[in-house]
């Protein structure tokens, strides 16, 4: 199988700020694949150059197999774009923008589009300043999907969507996943959506991926937070492997702790008794900061779990 | 008052946002009559010379039509009439500022946010108004201080200062109250800016009419622009004029506040209509999309024109008239050619007129793909199978081949009423037509430069807006400054064909078209080689 996108030490800089510092990325045909990083990591950046919008500084990206500076045109054709954020002609109504968005694009189906419209819940009729935010990324995620194309690319795109339509989108998603023969490359800082949906994820900080792989590959990311209150002293927890950053105050106890060993850590404190317990699956930024501590300040957290 | 909270907050922040565009126009619109003291006094330094010039000027009925009418031939009213096209100017930059902290704030949102800390109903346009009127007290206070500086009668000059800001003041309440009526802030420009050229076309109206006493003259009192005119400085100073024009502001300004309570933020008093749920069939293009965003503009520019060329063309043959009566300045005008000469020459002078206004168009026109990519519009578009050229050349269409419209509406309408009034149709729609067209390559040049700007400087594609500046500086006062041949010749406008009556020569329109093509083609070149897209 070929992929989708394969994009090597791609450099691009805005006058002195580096926006992406020599990325790597590549999505496999047929995946759903997750772009994750927090605001300015270089998300937006790397769909334009993708895009052949930006042209890049260094590196080499290929898209569908096709150079996306030089063969802009002829690869749009084969994709569909939703952007971060949404702006419409102010007086062409929504339809409109659907219909000839897809046109320019190389066609719609029709009874895609209008069954995304149902779903989407949004009225077509109303002219492009008087969407809000949220109808303003529906109208730009119904006219991308309902587009007969290979390859879609979207930008944060349930940002500004309500929880309710946020699942809608996840359905679609889940839909084209199905069937097989397209490729999405989704851009998020949201974790759980792109657990929900991905099967594979880059991670990217700075303008560099700094993870990439299945979530599963991921795992060994992720520590659950626990606190606990618990019966009597917790003899031996701060030995158990994977166990990290523990702290005790009066029979409370607080850590984190590895996903591979939150088994061996919870029958140590049910042996002890249990009063109450609140486990929290670790958040993207938490995510985020375990990279910093691994690759800044290794050497300090070595010493920390040696002594 | 707690209506008004905050106001001086919001000025602090008007005047930070427009720290060098508010001097850009304030200054020079103060500081250019000034100069025309030293130019005036040069070209007709006695008394006798000076009336000479009054005389032949006041009759004519192209200067009429430009600069309104003269009453007077002291050195202060030569410098005051010289002016009178800037009051114009005044007013559309008024407006501009107030839609631009009005209605463009609201429309962006920006409002809202403000409008959510403490901050008085009132004060966004309070403060957007004080701020306007401040800069054009600011403005007129330069004009007096100059002029009186170069020795001319004090009253006067503090006359000069109070037309100039008066006409400020009337259509900045003017653009108060269009910003409440739409939703969009183009809209809201659009009705403010046709308030602004009604006044101006009542006013060229009733002026001309008024050279020979005709039943039109009184329409020059119906415009506000006709009021400041009448205020006529280092002449008889008619102070009483600043009460009507005070109650002209007060009464837009109050109907603003009364508009504004009775509309939520973000709405206009005018309804927003739902649009088709489908796309028509033709809207499948880049051109297509174009069409849609242009039409609206297109269609108003064809009318603005279309309305002019009718007035004008109405007034031409009225022009002549007075020479034929009156021997005295049959004499002054047997060089220009007598009554036909004198014709011709009030046509081709609005001619240039006509290339100049167009020339803005172009420029808007053009500016559409600038506003296009900062807008964030023009991603979706490119994210589609649409090449740069494709898209570039569907907005470059209206602004090259829009202003061929516009002249050629404003050239027919304008040579058929005339050719009506003369009995002589086949005639005169040819020679009229004709002197409207050739303005063509030199608005081609200014339409060109945006281009030429977007593709390879973007940031700086409204300096195209300086470039007609400069080019309506240069036509409209650059002999009267004294310029050197060579810098008149920067302006390409300088180089055409004054039809009907001049010579025709067909080479400067093959030059400054060649000119305009090679500009373009940098543009498209460095917009598809070298750009990253947007650049905002």
């Amino acid at each position: 199988m070929t992929d989708a996108i394969s994009v090597a030490g791609l450099v691009k800089s805005f006058g002195s700020t580096k926006a992406l510092d020599g990325l790597d990325l590549v999505v496999r045909t047929g995946e759903v694949h997750g772009f994750l990083g927090p605001n300015g990591a270089g998300k937006s950046t790397t769909i334009r150059v993708l895009l052949g919008l930006l042209r890049a500084d260094a590196g080499t990206a290929r898209l569908l197999g096709g150079d996306p500076w030089a063969d802009a045109t002829a690869l749009h054709r084969r994709l569909a774009y939703v952007p971060g954020d949404v702006t419409l002609w102010p007086n062409l109504s929504g339809g409109e923008v659907i219909d000839l968005l897809g046109r320019m694009r190389g066609g719609l189906d029709k009874r895609r589009r209008d069954d995304l419209l149902d779903r989407f819940d949004l009225d077509p009729r109303k002219k492009g300043r008087a969407y809000s935010k949220g109808n303003r990324q529906k109208v730009a995620l119904v006219a991308a999907l309902a587009s007969d194309v290979e390859l879609l690319l979207l930008d944060e795109p349930t940002s500004g969507l309500d929880p309710l339509m946020e699942e809608v989108f996840r359905d679609t998603i889940r839909e084209e996943q199905r069937r097989g023969d397209r490729t999405v490359l989704l851009s998020s800082h949201i974790l759980a959506e792109v657990e929900a949906l991905c099967d594979r994820l880059t991670i990217i900080r700075d303008g560099r991926a700094v993870e990439t792989g299945t979530l599963a590959d991921l795992r060994h990311l992720t520590r659950t937070s626990i606190q606990a209150e618990l019966a009597g002293p917790p003899d031996g927890l701060a030995d158990l492997p994977g166990v990290h950053d523990l702290r005790t105050e009066n029979g409370h106890v607080r850590f984190d702790v590895d996903t591979a060993a939150l088994d061996s850590a919870l029958r140590h404190l049910t042996a002890v008794g249990v009063r109450t317990l609140v486990s929290r699956p670790p958040t993207l930024e938490e995510l985020f900061l375990r990279h910093y501590h691994r690759n800044g300040t290794a050497a300090e957290n070595d010493a920390q779990v040696s002594r | 008052m707690n209506e008004l909270t905050g106001t001086g907050k919001l000025i602090r922040l008007i005047l930070r946002r427009d720290r060098f565009l508010l001097p850009l126009w304030v200054l020079p619109l103060g500081v250019i009559p000034i100069s025309y003291v030293a130019a005036i006094n040069g070209l007709f330094p006695t008394p006798a010379g000076r009336q000479l010039y009054a005389t032949a000027s006041a009759h004519n009925a192209g200067f009429v039509a430009l600069y309104g009418p003269l009453n007077g031939s002291s050195l202060g009213e030569l410098v005051a009439w010289r002016a009178g096209f800037i009051p114009l100017v005044i007013g559309l930059f008024s407006i501009l500022t107030v839609i631009r902290h009005t209605r463009t704030e609201e429309e962006a949102g920006r409002r809202e946010l403000l409008g959510s800390t403490v901050t008085g109903r009132h004060a966004g346009l309070a403060a957007a108004l004080v701020t306007t009127f401040g800069a054009n007290l600011i403005l007129g206070t330069i004009l007096a201080l100059g002029m009186i500086g170069q020795d001319l009668p004090t009253a006067g000059s503090w006359a000069f200062g109070v037309e100039f800001a008066a006409s400020g003041w009337m259509f900045a309440a003017v653009a108060a109250v269009a910003a409440q009526l739409t939703s969009g802030a183009g809209g809201a420009r659009g009705i403010a800016i046709v308030t602004l050229g009604a006044a101006y076309v009542l006013r060229v109206v009733g002026d001309i009419s008024g050279l020979t006493d005709g039943p039109l003259s009184g329409l020059s009192w119906l415009s506000p622009i006709g009021w400041v005119q009448r205020i006529s400085p280092y002449g008889d100073d008619q102070w009483w004029i600043i009460a009507p024009a005070a109650g002209f502001t007060a009464v837009f300004a109050l109907v603003a506040v009364a508009l504004s309570v009775r509309r939520d933020v973000g709405a206009g008093i005018l309804p927003p209509r739902l649009g088709p749920a489908w796309g028509a069939p033709r809207l499948r293009s880049p051109l297509a999309l174009a069409w849609r965003l242009h039409r609206g503009l297109l269609a108003g520019w064809i009318a603005g024109f279309v309305v002019l060329g009718v007035v004008l063309g109405y007034l031409a043959a009225g022009v002549g008239d007075l020479v034929r009566d009156n021997q005295q300045m049959r004499d002054i005008f047997a060089r220009l050619g007598g009554a036909e000469g004198l014709i011709d020459n009030y046509l081709a002078g609005m001619m240039g007129l006509f290339g100049l206004i167009a020339a803005g168009y172009a420029i808007q026109a053009g500016l559409r793909l600038r506003n296009e990519e900062t807008g964030g519009r023009a991603e979706p578009v490119l994210g589609a199978a649409v090449g740069r050229f494709h898209w570039a050349g569907s907005h470059l269409v209206f602004s090259l081949l829009g202003p061929a419209a516009v002249l050629a509406a404003a050239g027919l309408a304008m040579g058929l009423t005339h050719g009506l009034n003369t009995s002589d149709i086949g005639h005169e729609l040819p020679r009229v037509l004709a002197g409207a067209m050739v303005q063509l390559p030199a608005v081609w040049v200014l339409a060109a430069i945006t281009i030429a700007l977007f593709g390879l400087l973007p940031r700086l594609t409204a300096v195209s807006w300086g470039a007609l500046a400069i080019c309506a500086l240069f036509g409209l006062v650059g002999t009267a400054l004294g310029f050197d041949e060579w810098v008149l010749d920067i302006s390409p406008f300088t180089h055409l064909p004054r039809l009907p009556g001049g010579q025709f020569s067909a080479a400067p329109l093959v030059w400054l078209s060649a000119v305009a093509v090679a500009l373009i083609a940098a543009g498209l070149v460095g917009l598809r080689r070298c750009r990253d897209l947007p650049i905002t």
